[in-house]
Protein backbone atom coordinates (compact mmCIF):
# COMPACT_ATOMS: atom_id res chain seq x y z
CA UNK A 1 0.00 0.00 0.00
CA UNK A 2 2.73 2.44 0.98
CA UNK A 3 4.63 1.68 -2.19
CA UNK A 4 1.66 2.41 -4.37
CA UNK A 5 1.01 5.68 -2.56
CA UNK A 6 4.61 6.78 -3.05
CA UNK A 7 4.59 5.89 -6.70
CA UNK A 8 1.42 7.79 -7.34
CA UNK A 9 2.82 10.87 -5.56
CA UNK A 10 6.00 10.61 -7.64
CA UNK A 11 3.99 10.55 -10.79
CA UNK A 12 2.01 13.62 -9.76
CA UNK A 13 5.25 15.48 -9.06
CA UNK A 14 6.51 15.04 -12.62
CA UNK A 15 5.94 18.41 -14.30
CA UNK A 16 3.43 18.20 -17.13
CA UNK A 17 4.82 19.02 -20.53
CA UNK A 18 1.97 21.27 -21.63
CA UNK A 19 1.10 20.31 -25.20
CA UNK A 20 -0.85 23.55 -25.51
CA UNK A 21 2.27 25.74 -25.38
CA UNK A 22 2.47 25.51 -29.18
CA UNK A 23 -0.65 27.73 -29.32
CA UNK A 24 0.82 30.50 -27.14
CA UNK A 25 1.60 32.78 -30.09
CA UNK A 26 -1.96 32.57 -31.37
CA UNK A 27 -3.45 33.03 -27.89
CA UNK A 28 -1.34 36.19 -27.51
CA UNK A 29 -2.41 37.59 -30.92
CA UNK A 30 -6.03 37.00 -30.04
CA UNK A 31 -5.78 38.58 -26.58
CA UNK A 32 -4.01 41.63 -28.04
CA UNK A 33 -6.77 42.04 -30.60
CA UNK A 34 -9.61 41.68 -28.08
CA UNK A 35 -7.84 44.04 -25.63
CA UNK A 36 -8.49 46.86 -28.14
CA UNK A 37 -12.17 46.39 -27.23
CA UNK A 38 -13.48 45.09 -30.58
CA UNK A 39 -16.27 42.51 -30.68
CA UNK A 40 -14.77 39.06 -31.24
CA UNK A 41 -14.96 38.50 -35.02
CA UNK A 42 -14.75 34.72 -34.54
CA UNK A 43 -17.44 34.42 -31.89
CA UNK A 44 -20.54 35.92 -33.49
CA UNK A 45 -23.90 34.41 -32.59
CA UNK A 46 -26.94 34.62 -34.84
CA UNK A 47 -29.85 34.59 -32.39
CA UNK A 48 -32.49 34.51 -35.12
CA UNK A 49 -32.30 33.93 -38.86
CA UNK A 50 -35.02 35.88 -40.63
CA UNK A 51 -34.27 34.97 -44.27
CA UNK A 52 -31.29 34.02 -46.48
CA UNK A 53 -30.16 37.66 -46.26
CA UNK A 54 -31.14 38.85 -42.76
CA UNK A 55 -30.54 37.73 -39.18
CA UNK A 56 -30.39 39.05 -35.63
CA UNK A 57 -26.63 38.97 -34.88
CA UNK A 58 -25.32 39.87 -31.41
CA UNK A 59 -28.72 41.52 -30.81
CA UNK A 60 -28.83 43.61 -34.01
CA UNK A 61 -30.95 43.32 -37.17
CA UNK A 62 -28.25 42.58 -39.73
CA UNK A 63 -27.92 42.18 -43.49
CA UNK A 64 -25.99 38.97 -44.17
CA UNK A 65 -23.13 39.48 -46.63
CA UNK A 66 -20.86 36.78 -45.30
CA UNK A 67 -22.61 33.49 -45.92
CA UNK A 68 -22.13 31.08 -48.83
CA UNK A 69 -25.86 31.08 -49.42
CA UNK A 70 -25.28 32.34 -52.98
CA UNK A 71 -28.59 31.19 -54.43
CA UNK A 72 -30.66 31.83 -51.30
CA UNK A 73 -32.01 28.27 -51.14
CA UNK A 74 -32.06 27.93 -47.31
CA UNK A 75 -35.66 29.14 -46.98
CA UNK A 76 -37.00 27.96 -50.33
CA UNK A 77 -40.50 26.56 -49.57
CA UNK A 78 -40.04 23.42 -51.71
CA UNK A 79 -36.69 22.70 -50.07
CA UNK A 80 -38.15 23.13 -46.58
CA UNK A 81 -41.14 20.90 -47.39
CA UNK A 82 -38.86 18.14 -48.70
CA UNK A 83 -36.80 18.30 -45.51
CA UNK A 84 -39.83 18.22 -43.19
CA UNK A 85 -41.36 15.34 -45.10
CA UNK A 86 -38.15 13.27 -44.94
CA UNK A 87 -37.74 14.05 -41.25
CA UNK A 88 -41.26 12.73 -40.60
CA UNK A 89 -40.95 9.67 -42.80
CA UNK A 90 -37.35 8.56 -42.27
CA UNK A 91 -36.46 9.99 -38.85
CA UNK A 92 -33.78 12.35 -37.60
CA UNK A 93 -30.68 10.38 -38.59
CA UNK A 94 -29.33 7.20 -40.14
CA UNK A 95 -26.94 6.24 -37.30
CA UNK A 96 -24.70 4.42 -39.74
CA UNK A 97 -22.16 4.37 -42.54
CA UNK A 98 -23.18 4.57 -46.17
CA UNK A 99 -21.81 1.05 -46.71
CA UNK A 100 -23.77 -0.47 -43.81
CA UNK A 101 -27.17 0.82 -42.67
CA UNK A 102 -26.72 4.44 -43.79
CA UNK A 103 -27.91 4.43 -47.41
CA UNK A 104 -31.59 5.38 -47.61
CA UNK A 105 -33.74 6.06 -50.65
CA UNK A 106 -32.94 9.77 -50.14
CA UNK A 107 -29.18 9.24 -50.53
CA UNK A 108 -29.73 7.46 -53.85
CA UNK A 109 -32.09 10.22 -55.02
CA UNK A 110 -29.59 12.87 -54.05
CA UNK A 111 -26.88 11.12 -56.09
CA UNK A 112 -29.33 10.82 -59.02
CA UNK A 113 -29.97 14.57 -58.83
CA UNK A 114 -26.21 15.23 -58.93
CA UNK A 115 -25.65 12.93 -61.91
CA UNK A 116 -28.37 14.75 -63.81
CA UNK A 117 -27.19 18.19 -62.74
CA UNK A 118 -23.65 17.52 -64.02
CA UNK A 119 -24.57 15.12 -66.83
CA UNK A 120 -22.08 12.57 -65.47
CA UNK A 121 -22.22 8.81 -64.96
CA UNK A 122 -21.37 8.62 -61.26
CA UNK A 123 -21.97 10.60 -58.10
CA UNK A 124 -20.91 9.93 -54.53
CA UNK A 125 -22.25 11.91 -51.57
CA UNK A 126 -20.05 12.56 -48.51
CA UNK A 127 -21.05 13.93 -45.13
CA UNK A 128 -19.18 17.23 -45.74
CA UNK A 129 -17.31 18.94 -48.57
CA UNK A 130 -14.14 18.70 -46.49
CA UNK A 131 -14.52 14.92 -46.34
CA UNK A 132 -15.15 14.74 -50.10
CA UNK A 133 -11.72 16.26 -50.79
CA UNK A 134 -10.09 14.34 -47.98
CA UNK A 135 -11.52 11.04 -49.19
CA UNK A 136 -11.17 11.35 -52.96
CA UNK A 137 -7.65 12.80 -52.94
CA UNK A 138 -6.19 10.47 -50.29
CA UNK A 139 -7.69 7.40 -51.94
CA UNK A 140 -6.76 8.17 -55.55
CA UNK A 141 -3.20 9.46 -55.01
CA UNK A 142 -1.08 7.27 -52.75
CA UNK A 143 2.58 6.71 -51.94
CA UNK A 144 4.75 7.12 -55.05
CA UNK A 145 2.15 9.15 -56.97
CA UNK A 146 2.52 12.89 -57.56
CA UNK A 147 -0.05 15.57 -56.77
CA UNK A 148 0.47 18.83 -58.62
CA UNK A 149 -1.60 21.62 -57.05
CA UNK A 150 -2.04 25.37 -56.82
CA UNK A 151 -0.26 26.75 -53.74
CA UNK A 152 -3.48 28.56 -52.67
CA UNK A 153 -5.53 25.34 -52.50
CA UNK A 154 -8.09 24.88 -49.72
CA UNK A 155 -7.09 23.21 -46.43
CA UNK A 156 -9.23 20.15 -47.24
CA UNK A 157 -7.14 19.56 -50.38
CA UNK A 158 -3.85 19.77 -48.48
CA UNK A 159 -5.20 17.49 -45.76
CA UNK A 160 -6.27 14.95 -48.39
CA UNK A 161 -2.74 15.06 -49.85
CA UNK A 162 -1.15 14.50 -46.43
CA UNK A 163 -3.46 11.60 -45.65
CA UNK A 164 -2.67 9.83 -48.93
CA UNK A 165 1.12 10.20 -48.61
CA UNK A 166 1.63 11.13 -52.28
CA UNK A 167 4.48 13.49 -53.21
CA UNK A 168 3.01 17.00 -53.19
CA UNK A 169 4.28 19.51 -55.75
CA UNK A 170 2.76 22.99 -55.45
CA UNK A 171 2.99 25.69 -58.10
CA UNK A 172 2.51 29.46 -57.91
CA UNK A 173 -1.14 30.53 -57.81
CA UNK A 174 -2.84 30.39 -61.23
CA UNK A 175 0.58 30.30 -62.97
CA UNK A 176 0.24 28.14 -66.10
CA UNK A 177 3.96 28.13 -66.89
CA UNK A 178 4.97 27.18 -63.32
CA UNK A 179 2.52 24.29 -63.47
CA UNK A 180 3.84 23.01 -66.81
CA UNK A 181 7.48 23.22 -65.68
CA UNK A 182 6.71 20.98 -62.73
CA UNK A 183 4.77 18.43 -64.74
CA UNK A 184 7.61 18.28 -67.28
CA UNK A 185 10.17 17.48 -64.57
CA UNK A 186 8.25 14.53 -63.14
CA UNK A 187 9.08 10.96 -64.15
CA UNK A 188 6.96 10.16 -67.25
CA UNK A 189 5.85 6.80 -65.83
CA UNK A 190 4.69 8.18 -62.44
CA UNK A 191 1.00 8.54 -61.54
CA UNK A 192 0.06 12.22 -61.69
CA UNK A 193 -2.95 13.99 -60.23
CA UNK A 194 -3.54 17.68 -60.95
CA UNK A 195 -5.81 19.44 -58.45
CA UNK A 196 -7.36 22.80 -59.28
CA UNK A 197 -10.20 24.95 -57.98
CA UNK A 198 -12.74 26.73 -60.18
CA UNK A 199 -12.97 29.76 -57.91
CA UNK A 200 -10.32 30.25 -55.23
CA UNK A 201 -12.26 31.22 -52.15
CA UNK A 202 -10.01 33.85 -50.61
CA UNK A 203 -9.12 36.32 -53.37
CA UNK A 204 -12.05 34.84 -55.29
CA UNK A 205 -10.29 34.69 -58.62
CA UNK A 206 -11.03 32.09 -61.29
CA UNK A 207 -8.52 29.52 -62.59
CA UNK A 208 -7.45 29.40 -66.27
CA UNK A 209 -8.84 25.86 -66.50
CA UNK A 210 -8.79 25.66 -70.32
CA UNK A 211 -5.02 26.04 -70.50
CA UNK A 212 -4.23 24.15 -67.31
CA UNK A 213 -6.35 21.10 -68.11
CA UNK A 214 -4.89 20.89 -71.63
CA UNK A 215 -1.38 20.85 -70.13
CA UNK A 216 -2.33 18.28 -67.49
CA UNK A 217 -3.68 15.97 -70.21
CA UNK A 218 -0.54 16.48 -72.33
CA UNK A 219 1.51 15.03 -69.44
CA UNK A 220 -0.89 12.16 -68.80
CA UNK A 221 -2.30 13.47 -65.52
CA UNK A 222 -5.79 12.94 -64.12
CA UNK A 223 -7.56 16.18 -63.20
CA UNK A 224 -9.75 17.11 -60.24
CA UNK A 225 -11.52 20.48 -60.07
CA UNK A 226 -13.06 21.70 -56.83
CA UNK A 227 -16.11 23.75 -57.86
CA UNK A 228 -17.44 24.39 -54.33
CA UNK A 229 -17.68 28.15 -54.83
CA UNK A 230 -19.01 28.12 -58.39
CA UNK A 231 -21.75 25.48 -58.36
CA UNK A 232 -25.18 26.91 -58.99
CA UNK A 233 -24.32 30.18 -60.67
CA UNK A 234 -21.22 29.93 -62.91
CA UNK A 235 -21.70 28.25 -66.29
CA UNK A 236 -24.83 27.97 -68.39
CA UNK A 237 -26.28 25.19 -66.22
CA UNK A 238 -24.54 26.27 -63.03
CA UNK A 239 -22.02 23.42 -63.25
CA UNK A 240 -19.10 25.72 -62.56
CA UNK A 241 -16.02 27.28 -64.10
CA UNK A 242 -15.10 24.16 -66.11
CA UNK A 243 -18.50 24.37 -67.82
CA UNK A 244 -18.17 28.08 -68.47
CA UNK A 245 -14.72 27.60 -70.03
CA UNK A 246 -15.98 24.66 -72.11
CA UNK A 247 -13.65 22.03 -70.65
CA UNK A 248 -15.93 20.08 -68.31
CA UNK A 249 -15.62 16.93 -70.48
CA UNK A 250 -11.87 16.84 -69.80
CA UNK A 251 -12.27 16.96 -66.01
CA UNK A 252 -11.94 13.52 -64.39
CA UNK A 253 -13.44 14.46 -61.03
CA UNK A 254 -15.51 17.41 -59.86
CA UNK A 255 -15.73 18.02 -56.12
CA UNK A 256 -18.48 20.14 -54.65
CA UNK A 257 -20.37 21.03 -51.53
CA UNK A 258 -23.99 21.30 -50.37
CA UNK A 259 -23.08 24.01 -47.87
CA UNK A 260 -22.91 26.80 -50.42
CA UNK A 261 -25.43 27.31 -53.25
CA UNK A 262 -27.32 24.13 -52.33
CA UNK A 263 -27.97 25.56 -48.88
CA UNK A 264 -27.50 22.64 -46.49
CA UNK A 265 -24.44 20.54 -45.58
CA UNK A 266 -22.59 17.69 -47.33
CA UNK A 267 -20.08 17.12 -50.09
CA UNK A 268 -19.83 15.14 -53.29
CA UNK A 269 -17.72 13.94 -56.17
CA UNK A 270 -19.03 13.36 -59.71
CA UNK A 271 -17.10 11.54 -62.43
CA UNK A 272 -17.33 9.56 -65.64
CA UNK A 273 -14.55 7.16 -64.63
CA UNK A 274 -15.81 3.62 -65.37
CA UNK A 275 -14.38 2.22 -62.12
CA UNK A 276 -15.60 5.10 -59.96
CA UNK A 277 -17.95 3.07 -57.76
CA UNK A 278 -15.11 1.03 -56.24
CA UNK A 279 -14.32 4.16 -54.21
CA UNK A 280 -17.36 3.39 -52.05
CA UNK A 281 -15.45 0.46 -50.59
CA UNK A 282 -11.96 1.91 -50.29
CA UNK A 283 -12.46 5.56 -49.42
CA UNK A 284 -12.10 5.82 -45.65
CA UNK A 285 -13.73 9.24 -45.05
CA UNK A 286 -16.77 7.81 -46.88
CA UNK A 287 -16.84 4.45 -45.11
CA UNK A 288 -15.90 5.33 -41.54
CA UNK A 289 -18.45 8.02 -40.76
CA UNK A 290 -22.22 8.27 -40.46
CA UNK A 291 -24.16 9.24 -43.57
CA UNK A 292 -26.10 12.49 -43.83
CA UNK A 293 -29.52 12.65 -42.11
CA UNK A 294 -32.52 11.93 -44.39
CA UNK A 295 -33.80 15.51 -44.10
CA UNK A 296 -30.45 16.86 -45.29
CA UNK A 297 -30.22 14.70 -48.42
CA UNK A 298 -33.90 15.45 -49.19
CA UNK A 299 -33.31 19.23 -48.99
CA UNK A 300 -30.11 18.85 -51.03
CA UNK A 301 -31.78 16.83 -53.81
CA UNK A 302 -34.70 19.29 -54.06
CA UNK A 303 -32.39 22.28 -54.07
CA UNK A 304 -30.07 20.78 -56.75
CA UNK A 305 -33.05 20.12 -59.04
CA UNK A 306 -34.28 23.70 -58.57
CA UNK A 307 -30.79 25.10 -59.23
CA UNK A 308 -30.88 23.45 -62.67
CA UNK A 309 -33.59 25.96 -63.57
CA UNK A 310 -32.18 28.94 -61.73
CA UNK A 311 -31.15 31.08 -64.73
CA UNK A 312 -33.04 34.19 -63.54
CA UNK A 313 -31.57 33.97 -60.07
CA UNK A 314 -28.10 33.52 -61.56
CA UNK A 315 -28.55 36.67 -63.63
CA UNK A 316 -29.64 38.73 -60.61
CA UNK A 317 -26.72 37.40 -58.53
CA UNK A 318 -24.28 38.55 -61.23
CA UNK A 319 -25.92 42.00 -61.29
CA UNK A 320 -25.43 42.21 -57.51
CA UNK A 321 -21.83 41.09 -57.75
CA UNK A 322 -21.02 43.64 -60.48
CA UNK A 323 -22.73 46.50 -58.63
CA UNK A 324 -20.99 45.76 -55.31
CA UNK A 325 -17.63 45.39 -57.04
CA UNK A 326 -17.86 48.66 -58.95
CA UNK A 327 -19.39 50.52 -55.98
CA UNK A 328 -16.61 49.46 -53.59
CA UNK A 329 -13.96 50.29 -56.20
CA UNK A 330 -15.46 53.78 -56.63
CA UNK A 331 -15.43 54.29 -52.85
CA UNK A 332 -11.67 53.65 -52.91
CA UNK A 333 -11.44 50.16 -51.44
CA UNK A 334 -8.79 47.76 -52.67
CA UNK A 335 -10.32 44.50 -53.95
CA UNK A 336 -8.95 41.00 -54.56
CA UNK A 337 -9.75 41.05 -58.28
CA UNK A 338 -9.98 43.92 -60.81
CA UNK A 339 -13.17 42.50 -62.28
CA UNK A 340 -15.98 40.67 -60.47
CA UNK A 341 -15.32 36.95 -61.15
CA UNK A 342 -17.76 35.29 -58.74
CA UNK A 343 -20.41 35.96 -56.11
CA UNK A 344 -17.77 36.94 -53.55
CA UNK A 345 -15.98 40.27 -53.42
CA UNK A 346 -12.81 40.26 -51.30
CA UNK A 347 -11.91 43.64 -49.77
CA UNK A 348 -8.24 43.85 -48.81
CA UNK A 349 -7.58 45.34 -45.36
CA UNK A 350 -4.29 47.04 -44.46
CA UNK A 351 -3.74 44.76 -41.40
CA UNK A 352 -5.56 42.51 -38.93
CA UNK A 353 -6.22 45.26 -36.40
CA UNK A 354 -7.85 47.66 -38.85
CA UNK A 355 -9.57 44.72 -40.51
CA UNK A 356 -11.16 43.83 -37.19
CA UNK A 357 -12.11 47.48 -36.56
CA UNK A 358 -13.72 47.70 -40.00
CA UNK A 359 -15.52 44.40 -39.42
CA UNK A 360 -16.92 45.72 -36.13
CA UNK A 361 -17.89 49.09 -37.62
CA UNK A 362 -19.83 47.28 -40.34
CA UNK A 363 -21.52 45.02 -37.79
CA UNK A 364 -22.65 48.10 -35.86
CA UNK A 365 -24.01 49.50 -39.13
CA UNK A 366 -26.03 46.28 -39.43
CA UNK A 367 -23.90 44.35 -41.93
CA UNK A 368 -22.22 40.99 -41.46
CA UNK A 369 -19.19 40.12 -43.62
CA UNK A 370 -16.48 37.45 -43.15
CA UNK A 371 -13.21 38.51 -41.61
CA UNK A 372 -10.54 36.21 -43.07
CA UNK A 373 -6.99 36.12 -41.79
CA UNK A 374 -3.89 33.93 -42.14
CA UNK A 375 -3.46 30.99 -42.40
CA UNK A 376 -6.74 30.83 -44.37
CA UNK A 377 -5.64 33.75 -46.56
CA UNK A 378 -2.70 33.90 -48.98
CA UNK A 379 0.28 36.24 -48.56
CA UNK A 380 -0.51 37.02 -44.91
CA UNK A 381 -3.47 39.19 -45.95
CA UNK A 382 -6.47 40.25 -43.90
CA UNK A 383 -9.63 40.27 -46.00
CA UNK A 384 -13.26 41.21 -45.59
CA UNK A 385 -15.08 38.74 -47.76
CA UNK A 386 -18.48 39.81 -48.98
CA UNK A 387 -20.56 37.00 -50.43
CA UNK A 388 -23.65 38.04 -52.30
CA UNK A 389 -26.92 36.21 -52.48
CA UNK A 390 -29.42 36.05 -55.33
CA UNK A 391 -32.00 37.15 -52.74
CA UNK A 392 -30.25 40.45 -51.96
CA UNK A 393 -32.41 43.17 -53.53
CA UNK A 394 -30.79 45.93 -55.57
CA UNK A 395 -31.82 48.34 -52.77
CA UNK A 396 -30.00 46.19 -50.21
CA UNK A 397 -26.83 46.34 -52.31
CA UNK A 398 -27.06 50.15 -52.35
CA UNK A 399 -27.59 50.16 -48.56
CA UNK A 400 -24.54 47.91 -48.19
CA UNK A 401 -22.40 50.36 -50.17
CA UNK A 402 -23.50 53.25 -47.93
CA UNK A 403 -22.55 51.21 -44.86
CA UNK A 404 -19.10 50.53 -46.32
CA UNK A 405 -18.71 54.25 -47.07
CA UNK A 406 -19.50 55.31 -43.48
CA UNK A 407 -17.54 52.51 -41.80
CA UNK A 408 -14.51 52.91 -44.09
CA UNK A 409 -14.32 56.65 -43.34
CA UNK A 410 -14.81 56.10 -39.59
CA UNK A 411 -11.96 53.57 -39.46
CA UNK A 412 -9.79 55.64 -41.82
CA UNK A 413 -9.33 53.02 -44.52
CA UNK A 414 -10.74 55.18 -47.34
CA UNK B 1 28.01 19.13 -60.78
CA UNK B 2 29.92 18.86 -57.49
CA UNK B 3 28.41 19.65 -54.14
CA UNK B 4 30.51 22.80 -53.93
CA UNK B 5 29.17 24.00 -57.34
CA UNK B 6 25.65 23.44 -56.00
CA UNK B 7 26.59 25.33 -52.84
CA UNK B 8 27.88 28.30 -54.84
CA UNK B 9 24.79 28.56 -57.02
CA UNK B 10 22.39 28.30 -54.07
CA UNK B 11 24.41 30.93 -52.20
CA UNK B 12 23.84 33.32 -55.10
CA UNK B 13 20.12 32.49 -55.20
CA UNK B 14 19.61 33.00 -51.47
CA UNK B 15 21.16 36.47 -51.47
CA UNK B 16 17.98 38.49 -52.24
CA UNK B 17 16.01 36.44 -49.68
CA UNK B 18 18.58 36.98 -46.92
CA UNK B 19 17.19 40.38 -45.94
CA UNK B 20 19.01 40.58 -42.62
CA UNK B 21 22.39 39.65 -44.07
CA UNK B 22 22.76 36.55 -41.88
CA UNK B 23 26.11 34.77 -42.33
CA UNK B 24 25.21 31.45 -43.91
CA UNK B 25 26.84 28.25 -42.70
CA UNK B 26 25.67 24.64 -43.08
CA UNK B 27 23.84 24.80 -39.74
CA UNK B 28 21.88 27.97 -40.61
CA UNK B 29 18.15 27.22 -40.30
CA UNK B 30 15.56 28.67 -42.68
CA UNK B 31 12.78 29.05 -40.13
CA UNK B 32 14.72 30.49 -37.19
CA UNK B 33 17.98 32.04 -38.42
CA UNK B 34 16.73 33.33 -41.78
CA UNK B 35 13.14 33.83 -40.58
CA UNK B 36 11.64 32.58 -43.85
CA UNK B 37 7.84 32.55 -43.81
CA UNK B 38 5.85 30.15 -45.96
CA UNK B 39 5.64 32.63 -48.87
CA UNK B 40 9.39 33.19 -48.91
CA UNK B 41 9.96 29.45 -48.80
CA UNK B 42 7.67 29.01 -51.83
CA UNK B 43 9.47 31.68 -53.89
CA UNK B 44 12.92 30.47 -52.86
CA UNK B 45 12.13 26.82 -53.61
CA UNK B 46 10.68 27.78 -57.01
CA UNK B 47 13.94 29.59 -57.89
CA UNK B 48 16.05 26.60 -56.91
CA UNK B 49 13.78 24.25 -58.87
CA UNK B 50 14.14 26.39 -61.99
CA UNK B 51 17.90 26.86 -61.59
CA UNK B 52 18.61 23.13 -61.29
CA UNK B 53 15.60 21.88 -63.31
CA UNK B 54 14.43 19.68 -60.43
CA UNK B 55 11.37 19.19 -58.21
CA UNK B 56 11.58 19.54 -54.43
CA UNK B 57 8.23 18.17 -53.25
CA UNK B 58 6.60 19.49 -50.07
CA UNK B 59 7.34 16.11 -48.48
CA UNK B 60 11.06 16.63 -49.19
CA UNK B 61 10.90 20.27 -48.08
CA UNK B 62 9.58 19.14 -44.71
CA UNK B 63 12.81 17.20 -44.12
CA UNK B 64 15.06 20.17 -44.94
CA UNK B 65 15.67 22.50 -42.01
CA UNK B 66 19.20 23.79 -42.55
CA UNK B 67 21.20 25.25 -45.41
CA UNK B 68 23.57 22.26 -45.43
CA UNK B 69 20.66 19.83 -45.75
CA UNK B 70 19.34 21.83 -48.70
CA UNK B 71 22.65 21.80 -50.57
CA UNK B 72 23.05 18.09 -50.09
CA UNK B 73 19.40 17.36 -51.10
CA UNK B 74 19.70 19.48 -54.27
CA UNK B 75 23.02 17.81 -55.12
CA UNK B 76 21.39 14.40 -54.89
CA UNK B 77 18.30 15.48 -56.85
CA UNK B 78 20.16 16.96 -59.79
CA UNK B 79 22.35 13.88 -60.07
CA UNK B 80 19.40 11.52 -60.24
Amino acid sequence: MTDIATKSTDRMDTPTNDLFSKFDGLIQTRETLLATGVEDPFNLVMEKVLSPTRAICNGRDTILLGTYNYMGMTFDPDVLDAGKDALERYGSGTTGSRVLNGTYQGHKECEDALREFYGMDHAMVFSTGYQANLGIISTIAGKGDYIILDIDSHASIYDGCAMGKAEVVPFKHNDIEAMEKRLRRLPPEAGKFVILEGVYSMLVDVAPLTEMIAIAKKYGAMVLVDEAHSMGFIGENGRGVAEEQGVIDDVDFIIGSFSKSVGTVGGFCVSNHPKFDILRLVCRPYVFTASLPPSVVATAATSIRKLQHGANKRAHLWENSKRLHSGLTDLGFSLGTDEPQSAIVAVIMPDLERGAMMWEALLKEGLYVNLARPPATPAGMTLLRCSLCAEHSSEEVEAILQMFDRAGKAVGII
Amino acid sequence: MTESDVDQRIRALIEPFNKKGVTIVDETTFANDLEFDSLTVMDFVAEIEDEFDIIISMNQQAEIETYGQLVSAVHKLQDS
